[in-house]
Order: C-alpha cells, then structure tokens, then sequence
C-alpha cells in the first residue's frame, strides 16, 4: 500500500507510535495487559457483564453514579501515585547520573502525574460524593437530570480513558500539567503529546461542567419543603458555592484549550511567539480557570470536615451562618487571586501588590472557617471516629500549607520561591492536606450509609497513621530544599548534599504507599466482615443531616416520603422531636428509567478525540457526526420514567421498621 | 421522618413548569432588533462608514453588547421575577465574574506587554494582544 493511503487511513499514527522499545513502558503495559485480559476473564466467568450493564454502568441513580465516580477516582489515583513513585525514585537516584528515566520519560511522569490527579482523582471523589450525598442531604430522590448525571459521568471516564491510552500509544505532554504555551505549541511540542491532554481535558471538561449545572439545579430546585436556604447543610452550601464556580470556571478552560486546539490544528496564533500571537496570554487565561479551580477542589472538603467535625463533636456546627458566608466570599475571592501564581512574569509592582494583598485576604475566611471547627470542637463530646481523625489532622496540615501559601503571595518572597520546591510542598500540603484527607474523611463517614457497614477501624487507622506521617516525611524536605533553591521538575541533579533530602522524601512516599495498600485493604477487610461491621439503624455515627434519615444502603427512591424540614440539621430535629417514621400510606414512586445513551456518547467521544489526536479524519468526521446523531436520536426516546410499584415500596419500608424493631432491642 | 407533609415532589413537579414562555409578539420584536443589530455592524465595515477602524470596532462592541440584552429580554425570557429572582441574581454575578475577568486581564497584559515586550508596544500600538 502507497504512504497516501496509509495515512489517510491511519493518519500519524505508525508502528512507531507504539513505545515497544522503551523497556519500562513495555513491562507497564504488559502488567496492565494482563490484569485487564484477568478482569474481563473474572467478570466473564462469573457472569457478571448483564448485572454491571443494568444495575450499573446504564444506571441513573445519583449513588451508583456518585459511587462510580469514586471508583474512577480510587483507581486513576494508582495511576498518579505510581507516576509519583516514579519521580521520586528518579530524583533520589539520578545524583551525577542518569538516573532510571530519559529525560523524554520523565517529562511525560510529571506532567500526566498533575494532570491525573488533578482531574482524574481528585475531580472525580469531589463531584462523587458531591453526587452522593447532596441529593439525599435536600431530601430529593434523584438530581435534576437523571440522564445528564450518567452521561457526564461517562464523560469523564472517557477523559480518563483517552489519558490512559497515550502511555501505550504514543506518548502524553511533556509540558508539565498546564501546557503552557508556547511550549504547548506545534513549533515544540509537534508530537501527539499536548493533543492527548487537550482533548481528555475537553471531554472530561463536558463532563464536569453539565455535573457542576446538574447539581447546581437540583440543590436550588428540589429541597424538601421547609428547607430554604439556610437550613441547608453545609455539605450542601460547599456544594452549590463549588457548582457555581465550576459553572463561571471551566468556560475558561474550555476557551483556551480550544484556542490551543486551534493554534495546532489550523494554524491560527494566539499562543504562538510570532504573527502576533502572546504566549503570556495563555498563562493568564489558563490560570482564570486554574484558580477557581483549587477552590473547587477544596470547598466540597470543607463542606465534609463541617459535617465530620458537628457529628463527632455531637454539637451543633459552630457559626453556621458566618460558614455560609465565608463560602460566598471565597467563591468571589476565588476570581481575584489568579495572577498570584505567575508575579514573576513581569506585570510589574502595582498590579502584584493588588493580587498579593487580595491573596492574603483570601485566607481571612479560610481562617475563620477553622476557628469555627475548633470551636464546634471545643466543649463537645468528641469521638475519635476515622472521619474525625482524618478531620484533626487535616486541620493541624492545612494550617501549615495554608501559611505557606500567604507567604508564597508575598510577590518580593515569590520571586524567591517561584516555581521551586517549595511552591511544589506547597500545594501538595493544600491539596494531600487538605482536598484528599477531606475526601478520605468523607469515604469514611459516608461509607456505612452507601453499603450498609461500616469501614474496618483497624486497618482504617493504620492507614491514617501512614498517610499523615508519609505526607509528612515526604513534604518537609521539599519545603527545605526549596527553600535552598532547588526548582521543579528537575531529573538530574549535580550537588550531592542535596541528595539526603531526595532520599528522605522518597521514603516519605513509599510511607504515603504503605497507607494507599492499607486502605485498600481496609475496604477489602471491610467487605468481607461486613456482617460484623453491618449498620441497620441507617445511622450509624449519630448523624444531624437527613441522609441519616434513610435506610442504609438507600432504597432507589431514597425517601418513601418526602421529609418535611423545620430546622438546621433537620434529621437530629426530628430525632429530638421523637418524629415516627411512616410506615404506611405509601404510593408508588415515579422515577427515572436507565439508558445506555451515556456510556454511547461518551464512547463515541473517546473515538472522536482519539482520532483527531492522530490525525485520522475520516473517523474523527464519522463519530462526531455519531455523537450528534446518536444524541438527537435520544430525543426521540419518550420511554424515560417507570413507576416503582407500591407493593415494592411497601416490601422494602417493612423490611426497614422490622429492622429498626430489632436493633432497638 | 416526619409524616406530616405527603407532597410529592422531584419528576412529577417538573411538568408543571411555569417558567414564561414568551408571546409571538416578543419573539418578533426581538428578531427585529437582533437582525437589524446584525446588519448594523456588517453595514459599518462593508461600507466602510469611519476610516478610523477603531470606532467601528468600537460600535460594533456597543451593538453586540446591546444584542446580549435583546436575546435575554425576548428569547430567555429573563425578568426580575422570573424563577423566584435566581436569574437575575445569576445574571448579576455572571456579570461580575465577567467585569473582573476582562478587566482583569486587559489590565494585567497592558502591563505584561508594557514591562515585557515594550519593542511591541511601539511598533503595533496595542502589543500582541
């Protein structure tokens, strides 16, 4: 066959795209290979594909969805940890030497090492359990879009997909995790790289954002009666603050990365060095998005220590009201900061002293929603539960990172500290600190009412003890030699007095990865003695929000009947108020049905970028055309919502008051 | 859980949806005045009405903004009572979110290209943005 036609078929895509002779990379994938060909093995053995279509992966039950969402999280996790393993391995080795890792590797380990954890972990185990909770926190049956939720999920999953499939097939950025241009551009980066993370970052994006307006709508649409604003949990405050600024944020995103997309696709220049292109205007615009975007990790986190630190200190949330506001604040702040995180570049001292300052008064709030957990704390009767544990250490961690960072926003200590390790220590105490414990705190405490048993203690705690002393170990002698001066994203190094440090972090991870096993095998140990660990109450930790007020795990309809709030924390209200539960008079319940739209969709997506990656023109048109075509064909699907009928509801809710009858006993 | 209120609520409300739906008249009205908001700029450049380009880039900013506001009185059908007022309060911090953001950065790159690349200042007038 001729070259034209070769590439018209494949487009760039050759043999050699394929990284066989790159022995770490082939050993991965053969690893990966064969777990996968076992996996599918396993779940065809035991016939486990019907039951994962229907009762999962087509399902539009926000839990299914939001527990989906955390194991897409849990697993690209792994991922992103073994990409920190490997860097930290790297520098510890590579003293006047090469190391383990080509320089060519290493740049793709840091960058896919950002990109992954920060959209692919930490994205998903925000919007899962934001999925999770938040409707069954209003007291709603489902979210607003039942189908909307499915499909973005799928949506990220295949973002997650398309970034898995460049450590097989050609190779990821080497741009570090926010492709900045001109380095993103085609003039330096001419390979496949940068446009595998354009295009997951697009498709993940869709995703994120028709969640972020998803559960935007439900939690101002569909409160139970009686619940205005104000009484809603803090949980769900966090949440509507964050869906806001995923909202206004990820435009941003999408906009630039589309610019990009156009700089490499057709020649346009807004990024590029020449034809009036500026590069600096893409650092600007990348980092509209990019600050708001720390806080959109960090604010569901607050929302979960809020609930953690009220159920555990069996008090009511200290300064709820001063809480909702300090939300509100950041969420503003949150667009005024953005340029602290490039002071170097040159915009000169007033306009670094005006986003310095704004800054410094973003912790203002911050600190004030500390002083308000602690004094929910003071005087309570604490229990030290693992949500609360993973809530004590997050403050006394986040504290520290949080004064790193007004340091960092000092512009004249910046021009220090800019792009070192420092800056790196930083940012890893914010979000392992503060963004993953809130996470972990959050697994922990929701767990029992999504399964129906509680987390195993035992291995819980060493898990904690692992990951709070690792972050540790692994963290302080990069703030050390970042201070020293040593920057980011070096593979070799020349000073040997540095090495000692290197050598230290590393054991700090292999300490971090200690407590990663630990925790899976907490949720092993947790699975199988889940009889001895069984909650039957529903309420297992003395809970004050209404998810508590439901069965554990929820039924689909989540509540027979739609509560009625007369208070802040409307479920210890009610308990204190002796409210009975209903136990007849039940309808049937109108509910949402399933569809394999989503999973379509988004496997369409995953097809469309994975040819506009390589060059293949003829697929990409064809499973665009797909993805428009598919999704007006699902207009015409009238057969959405079913009732689940009343003897079912009524089975199911008899079931729940003999169960209550005998634990009480 | 309190048994007192046996509402329904969730998929069964959303049929009855009250949100304004708009008039003929109001969807004429407002193609009106978005086609002849269209054909101004278009009739700005094409018959080249002011040499200063800077004027017309100018207008045509001022008619798009005013088209923003046309599609939203007649085809969003956005009032301040609309939605128990959600989307005026939306519309309002959308618009400061914007104010901040294209202030924000014209202000930061006039002085990044000012600081950093003041040839292309001179040379261009308005830098590479």
């Amino acid at each position: 066959m001729s070259d034209t036609l070769l590439k018209t078929i494949f487009g760039r895509l050759t043999l050699e795209s394929f990284p066989i002779h790159e022995p770490i990379i082939l050993g991965t994938f053969i690893v990966v290979a064969l777990g996968g060909v076992a996996l599918v093995a396993a779940l065809s053995w035991f016939k486990l594909w019907r039951y994962l279509w229907t009762e999962w992966f087509t399902s539009v039950d926000h839990k299914k969805i939001g527990i989906m969402y955390m194991i897409l999280g849990t697993i690209m996790l792994l991922r992103g940890f073994s990409d920190a393993i490997m860097m930290r391995l790297q520098q510890a080795m590579a003293f006047n030497n090469d190391g383990y890792l080509n320089a060519h590797h290493y740049d793709q380990v840091f960058t896919a090492h950002g990109v992954i954890m920060i959209f692919f972990v930490a994205m998903p185990f925000v919007t899962g359990l934001m999925n999770y909770v938040v409707p069954l926190q209003i007291g709603a049956r489902d979210v607003s879009f039942p189908f909307l939720n499915n499909f973005s999920f799928w949506m990220t999953a295949s973002g997650a997909v398309t970034v898995m499939a460049s450590l097989f097939v050609g190779e990821f950025a080497r741009t570090g995790w926010l492709a900045m241009a001109p380095l993103s551009g085609l003039d330096y980066s001419p390979d496949v790289g940068v446009d595998y993370y354009i295009w997951a970052l697009q498709i993940a994006g869709v995703g994120t954002l028709l969640s972020g307006v998803n559960l935007l709508c439900t939690i101002i649409k569909m409160r139970a009666p009686g619940m205005g604003l104000f009484q809603m949990p803090v949980f769900t405050w966090a949440s509507l603050v964050t869906n806001v600024l995923i909202i206004a944020a990820f435009p941003v995103l999408t906009a630039v990365l589309a610019m990009l997309s156009l700089d490499r696709y057709v020649g346009t220049n807004f990024f590029t060095n020449t034809g009036g292109g500026n590069p600096m205007m893409y650092v600007n615009m990348i980092w509209i998005w990019g600050h708001p975007e720390v806080y959109i990790l960090i604010l569901p986190a607050f929302g979960v220590f809020s609930e953690v630190v009220s159920t555990f200190s069996s008090k009511r949330l200290f300064g709820y009201t001063s809480m909702i506001y300090a939300l509100i604040v950041i969420c503003i702040l949150a667009y005024l900061v953005w340029l602290h995180h490039f002071f170097t570049m040159g915009s000169g001292a007033s306009v670094n002293s005006f986003f310095g300052i704004t800054t410094m008064i973003i912790s203002i709030p911050t600190g004030a929603k500390i002083f308000n957990w602690l004094f929910t704390m003071y005087r309570g009767r604490i229990r030290f539960e693992l949500p609360m544990m993973w809530a004590i250490a997050f403050m006394l961690t986040f504290v520290i990172g949080g004064m790193t960072g007004v340091l960092l926003a000092v512009p004249p200590a910046d021009f220090q500290l800019h792009n070192s390790l420092f800056l790196v220590a930083h940012f890893h105490n914010v979000i392992i600190g503060g963004v993953l414990f809130g996470m972990f705190a959050g697994i922990n405490y929701w767990w029992p009412k999504a399964f129906g048993f509680k987390l195993d203690k035992r291995w819980g705690t060493i898990s904690f003890w692992c990951w709070v002393v690792g972050f540790w170990v692994a963290f302080t002698p990069l703030y050390v030699l970042g201070l020293m001066g040593v920057t980011r994203r070096l593979r070799t190094f020349d000073d040997p007095s540095l090495q000692i440090w290197f050598i230290i972090a590393g054991i700090g991870a292999a300490i971090i990865a200690a407590g990663i096993g630990a925790m899976l095998m907490q949720f092993y140990v947790s699975i199988r003695d889940r009889e001895r660990l069984r909650d039957t109450t529903g309420d297992p930790w003395g809970g004050r929000t209404l998810e508590w007020a439901t069965s554990s795990p929820p039924p689909a309809y989540n509540f027979a009947f739609t509560p009625v709030v007369h208070d802040l924390d409307a479920w210890y209200d009610m308990k204190s108020r002796k409210a009975s539960r209903p136990t007849e008079g039940f309808r049937a319940i109108h509910m949402p049905k399933n569809t394999a739209t989503g999973i379509v969709l988004a496997g369409l997506s995953t097809v469309f970028s994975l040819s506009m990656i390589w060059y293949i023109w003829w697929l990409a048109a064809i499973s665009f055309a797909g993805v428009i075509g598919y999704a007006i064909f699902h207009t015409f699907n009238y057969d959405r919502d079913f009732d689940i009928p009343v003897d079912d509801v009524r089975r199911f809710e008899d079931a729940r008051t003999k169960a209550l009858a005998a634990a009480e006993v | 859980m309190s048994a007192s209120g046996h509402q329904t609520q969730g998929h069964e409300a959303q049929h009855g949806d009250d949100a304004p739906h708009g008039s003929r008249r109001g969807y004429v009205i407002g193609f009106l005045l978005s086609a002849v908001l269209t054909a101004i700029p278009f009739a700005l450049v094409m018959g080249g009405a002011f040499t200063d380009t800077r004027i017309t880039a100018g207008l045509i900013t001022v008619a798009a903004a005013i088209q923003i506001v046309v599609h939203m009185i007649y085809f969003l059908h956005m009032n301040t009572k609309s939605e128990a007022g959600w989307t005026v309060m939306a519309l309002i911090f959308t618009a400061i979110i914007v104010v901040i953001v294209i202030a924000g950065s014209l202000w930061v790159m006039y002085n990044m290209n000012a600081n950093m690349m003041p040839h292309m200042m001179t040379e261009t007038g308005s830098g590479g943005m």
